[in-house]
């Protein structure tokens, strides 16, 4: 990992208006599905994106990768911004960040052969010109498929190996970031082992910075260095993982914790004291005013419906963790407040 | 015959704390399905007992047959399309080759179902009272304003506030939470003995499956029937369940003590699938995936099904590839069923284990 | 839902005028020349014809004639011709060429056949399409499916003015199986009986449609989560079929009824000329046939009227049906 900025995203909103008729009159609004949400990658360094349904982490996804276009904020990859540029001028980017996608049923074109759809990007972006079909071959044998099956249609591989497919027609372009959401949820978990394990190798193998974009808190905690934890359409909590998971001071990122359960509760391991949270994710069209969180949160005073938490530097963020120096750890919470009982330590 | 040994010991788990009567006694359950390619084989010879008060989960991947043997009991294969032999004994009431109007009196009121996608499994177009109502009306004779009432309270019971007016709400006005609850409900409104609850929080939010899960759990403990709880995910059984069947390509393969299975797995699929999980103390590290994928249920391996995928099979030898292995105690371990010809499976998983470290 | 309906009402005020200013540019900025039409046998000195358009005002400027035609839509008006005065009370359509008569007039004496032709119709239509559906979707895969299917395919297939033409020979005019059409003017007992013909021939060849679509929709919504759930309950297979699967499997189908039924209105020119109903087909085909514009435009505008009041209802039926739409 080097510490060169790969992607750099600044105070990214993405309103969808829309009109409504409330009694006689017209009446715009928007649902605020990202609003207002800065992070950034550096080369060959894993960020997870985590929430829950309705958050904004796949709309972040599809802004990122420039299939949507952002309300206001600023994007900058590799040093270039890329926020507004339109579709003609996209190509490069379209070449430098790839996405890999939640279904591996849908996302192949069952008409096409397992070698055309690998060697479309090939020739979109005029690559390895003239032995494309070697390059091909390369490919399947580097995401574990066997290079004869070239000719074979999607529909006879079964959903691990499809799955391989779309990692290798991301790999085609040679990107340096990938945008994965939830690679491996639509996958047995027996399989889901097999496709992270080989994310893995080719995150080190091939030095790519990945977001993760995932639901599982498992799942992302094996697999990223970072991991910004989203609620309503903002980050609520962003840092290094072990900040994240060791001592999360948000009181949503400790309930999302404490609300997964946990394996290790077979093998004698109390269970972690669970904050169990009322009620539902309030409607993105008209969030809470002040802190997002607060109508679920048991902490919630009046200043906090006042006024918003910044996303501020944690005042733990100085301190070591078992004796190593600490990184990043941002959180936005009026009264942060560090749990770590909630989440279980168990030697391996 | 396996089934033969496990009527000798009915349910391993329900022998260490016989605490309740046995509700479904499942027994060599096997159900397929012709269809042009040939025979699937969806469920092959699978035995198990759900007690009163207890929650039995069955733990598979996709195509396992987790989901088509809890079908079996409610009867909602097509039947024209099914072929299904064995046992299943519902509260002393055999249901393999019952009649429809049997399965009709049965539903919901001695069996209830809680489905994996809220979104689908309400109507859309009728209100969540009417619903509930309808389902206690079937079993009871009572009014409509009887049962209405009746769907009211059961909306109350599973923590649905201001029931009243939410009864005359449809689903789409319904948060994915809340609509489980109604489910739930709606399962529940005829105090069934037995709720199968086929995946009931994967299509929900962590934050919202937790409280599912403690509602269910809490219910039962309430009303002391049985839960079949049928899921993918280990950790769910790790907190809820009392005792666990896992299947591999349509058979049992474990039986026992949920919490023990999952802490001392003494079956080779069982111990790789907790193997892979990305749990959350080991980081970075390669995950210890189970190499292959599942057989299709159109053409089973000989033998164990298990064996192209097994990393111990080399230990054994032909027998994995030749024969199918009965159910067996596992040596060592009290209460504990499992098909495999290991002769130490406990001391080989143990070994590898250590030796992974 | 009041302003889901008013917002409707709007589109559709915005609909017709649309159609009325395109449809009297296209008839009377078009090619067809009235006056000709009007001299008998078509021999007319170019005086004569100057002097017909003169009394038919179609020698003034196109936006005085629309300016003329659009108020009297609203409050009626007097139209000249040949020295005399003939009213036009609202909603006037202008006056028949050739029989000197208000359009409206004609257009509406011959109304009430052309709707209690397609009232018939519609009822047979989803009667029997409606159950056949229903019956092949629950014997899926089935000879009988196989047979329902495939000959509602077969007889939808058949060309339906060759299958009208040939039923009409045989049973009303060879054999007087069924009676042959009075006039509306004598009476409604004259009338009616007339209409027994087309209403079969016309009703089952439209359920055709009604079969297939309604079998698909319910084989779809027979396989929804929510179908299982109602099994589930232990209801009775009728009552899982007839309420919860078909609850959902008509919603679709009342959609593309209010369409049918607009374009049933609008489409029985075949029916009423091969059964010879004097209704507005029939009129309509005449009037075509002698470059009569404003009965030409007349029934166009009704058309239309009936087209866009069936959309309407339609999208306020619906939303009764499907409770998901009554909140957007």
């Amino acid at each position: 990992m080097s510490d060169k900025t790969l992607l750099e995203v600044t105070d990214l909103v993405r309103y969808f208006p829309f009109r409504e008729i409330q009694g006689l009159r017209m009446v715009k609004a928007s649902v605020r599905a990202v609003d207002g949400i800065s992070f950034s990658v550096q080369e060959g360094q894993t960020l997870g994106l985590v929430g829950e349904s309705g958050c904004g982490k796949s709309t972040t996804s599809r802004l990122v990768t420039r299939l949507d276009t952002p309300t206001s904020g600023k994007i900058v990859f590799e040093g270039r911004d890329i926020t507004t540029l339109k579709e003609s001028q996209l190509r490069d980017i379209r070449r430098d960040i790839q996405m890999i996608f939640q279904d591996p049923y849908s996302s192949l074109n069952p008409r096409h052969t397992i070698g055309s759809i690998l060697t479309t990007p090939l020739k979109v972006h005029g690559l390895h010109k003239g032995r494309e079909k070697q390059r091909v071959k390369e490919l399947l044998e580097l995401v574990g498929l066997n290079p004869e099956h070239i000719n074979r249609y999607p529909s006879e591989f079964s959903g691990g190996q499809r799955q391989r497919i779309g990692i290798a027609r991301a790999l085609a372009v040679e990107p340096k970031l990938i945008i994965a959401d939830e690679p491996v949820s639509a996958l047995d978990v027996s399989i889901q082992a097999q496709v992270m394990n080989l994310l893995a190798k080719l995150r080190d193998e091939l030095g790519l910075a990945f977001i993760f974009v995932a639901h599982d808190l498992g799942v992302v905690r094996h697999f990223c260095d970072q991991v910004a934890v989203m609620y309503l359409g903002k980050i609520v909590e962003y840092g290094d993982k072990r900040n994240i998971y060791e001592r999360p001071e948000h009181p949503y990122t400790q309930a999302l914790l404490s609300a997964a359960p946990d394996i290790n509760v077979a093998r004698g391991v109390p269970p972690r004291e669970r904050i169990r949270l009322v009620g539902d994710v309030p409607s993105p069209i008209d969030p809470p005013s002040g802190c997002r969180f607060r109508t679920r949160c048991w902490k919630a005073q009046e200043l906090c419906a006042t006024e918003e938490p910044p996303l501020v530097e944690s005042t733990n963020a100085h301190l070591p963790i078992q004796g190593r120096e600490n990184g990043l750890h941002l959180q936005a919470c009026h009264f942060p407040e560090i749990k770590p009982a909630l989440v279980a330590e168990v030697p391996a | 015959m396996s089934a033969a040994i496990a009527d000798q010991i009915p349910n391993t788990a329900g022998e260490a704390h016989n605490n309740g009567d046995v509700v479904l006694d499942v027994k060599d359950l096997t159900v397929s399905f012709p269809t042009e390619e040939g025979l699937v084989r969806a469920v092959s010879n699978l035995t198990y007992q759900a007690r009163l008060g207890r929650t039995l989960a069955i733990v598979g991947e996709s195509g396992s047959g987790k989901s088509v043997s809890s079908m079996a009991v409610l009867g909602l294969h097509n039947m024209k399309r099914t072929r299904i032999t064995g046992s299943i004994m519902l509260d002393g009431e055999q249901l393999v080759g019952a009649s429809r109007s049997t399965f009709q009196r049965i539903r919901s009121d001695k069996v209830a179902m809680v489905f994996q996608d809220p979104q689908s499994s309400l109507h859309p177009f009728y209100k969540i009272g009417d619903q509930i109502a309808e389902a206690y009306r079937t079993h009871h004779k009572v009014s409509r304003a009887v049962a209405s009432k009746r769907a009211v309270e059961m909306l109350d019971l599973v923590g649905i506030p201001n029931p009243q007016r939410r009864a005359k709400q449809y689903p789409h006005e319904f948060s994915g939470g809340m609509r489980q609850r109604a489910m739930i409900a709606l399962g529940l409104v005829n105090n069934p003995k037995l709720l199968i609850a086929d995946e009931p929080t994967t299509a929900l939010d962590v934050t919202v499956q937790a409280q599912i899960l403690d509602l269910i759990n809490d219910l039962r403990k309430e009303f002391g029937s049985a839960v079949v709880l049928i899921t993918h995910d280990l950790a769910v059984v790790a907190e809820t369940a009392d005792d666990i069947v896992v299947m591999y390509a349509g058979r049992g393969v474990e039986k026992g003590d949920a919490k023990e299975v999952l802490a001392r797995p003494a079956h080779p699929y069982t111990y790789g699938l907790l193997q892979s999980l990305p749990s959350h103390s080991e980081e970075l590290e390669e995950l210890k995936a189970i190499k292959g994928a599942p057989p299709s249920l159109l053409n089973l391996p000989p033998g164990c099904s298990f064996h192209p995928r097994c990393a111990f099979k080399d230990l054994v030898g032909e027998r994995c590839w030749t024969e199918l292995p009965e159910w067996r105690p596992a040596p060592g371990i009290n209460n504990r069923l499992i098909r495999c010809h290991l002769e130490d499976p406990v001391g080989t998983i143990a070994a590898d284990e250590e030796a992974s470290r | 839902m009041l302003t889901y309906i008013l917002r409707r009402l709007g589109l559709a005020f915005t609909v017709l005028m649309a159609t009325l200013v395109s449809a009297f540019l296209l008839f009377f900025a078009g090619p067809a020349d009235p006056a000709q039409a009007m001299c008998p046998e078509q021999r007319c000195s170019p005086a004569r014809l100057a002097q017909i358009r003169e009394s038919l005002g179609l020698d003034r400027p196109l936006p005085v004639q629309f300016t003329e035609y659009f108020s009297g839509l609203f409050v009626g008006r007097d139209i000249p011709y040949a020295g005399d005065t003939i009213h036009c009370s609202a909603p006037c359509l202008g006056m028949s060429f050739l029989t000197k008569r208000p359009v409206s007039e004609e257009i509406f004496s011959r109304f009430p056949a052309t709707v209690l032709l397609t009232a018939g119709v519609v009822v047979i239509m989803v009667i029997v399409g409606v159950l056949i559906g229903v019956l092949a979707s629950t014997v899926r895969g089935t000879a009988l499916d196989r047979i329902l299917i495939g000959g509602s395919q077969v007889f939808g297939a058949i060309p339906y003015y060759v299958m009208a033409l040939i039923f009409a020979l045989y049973t009303t005019r060879f054999h007087s199986i069924f009676p042959q059409a009075g006039s509306m003017s004598e009476g409604l007992l004259n009338f009616l009986p007339g209409l027994i013909a087309p209403w079969l021939i016309l009703g089952l060849v439209s359920a055709t449609g009604y079969t297939r679509y309604t079998r698909n929709s319910m084989l779809d919504s027979l396989s929804m989560d929510y179908v299982r759930t109602a099994r589930s309950k232990g209801i009775t297979e009728r009552k899982v079929v007839g309420k919860h699967a078909l609850r959902a499997a008509l919603s679709p189908v009342v959609t593309i009824l209010g369409l049918d039924i607009a374009a049933l209105l609008s489409g029985t020119l075949v029916t009423e000329r091969i059964f010879e109903i004097d209704g507005i087909g029939k009129l309509s085909l005449d009037a075509l046939g002698r470059d009569d514009l404003p009965i030409i435009l007349g029934t166009v505008l009704v058309t239309a009227v009936i087209v866009v009041t069936m959309n309407l209802i339609v999208d306020i039926a619906y939303s009764f049906v499907d409770p998901r739409v009554r909140l957007s």
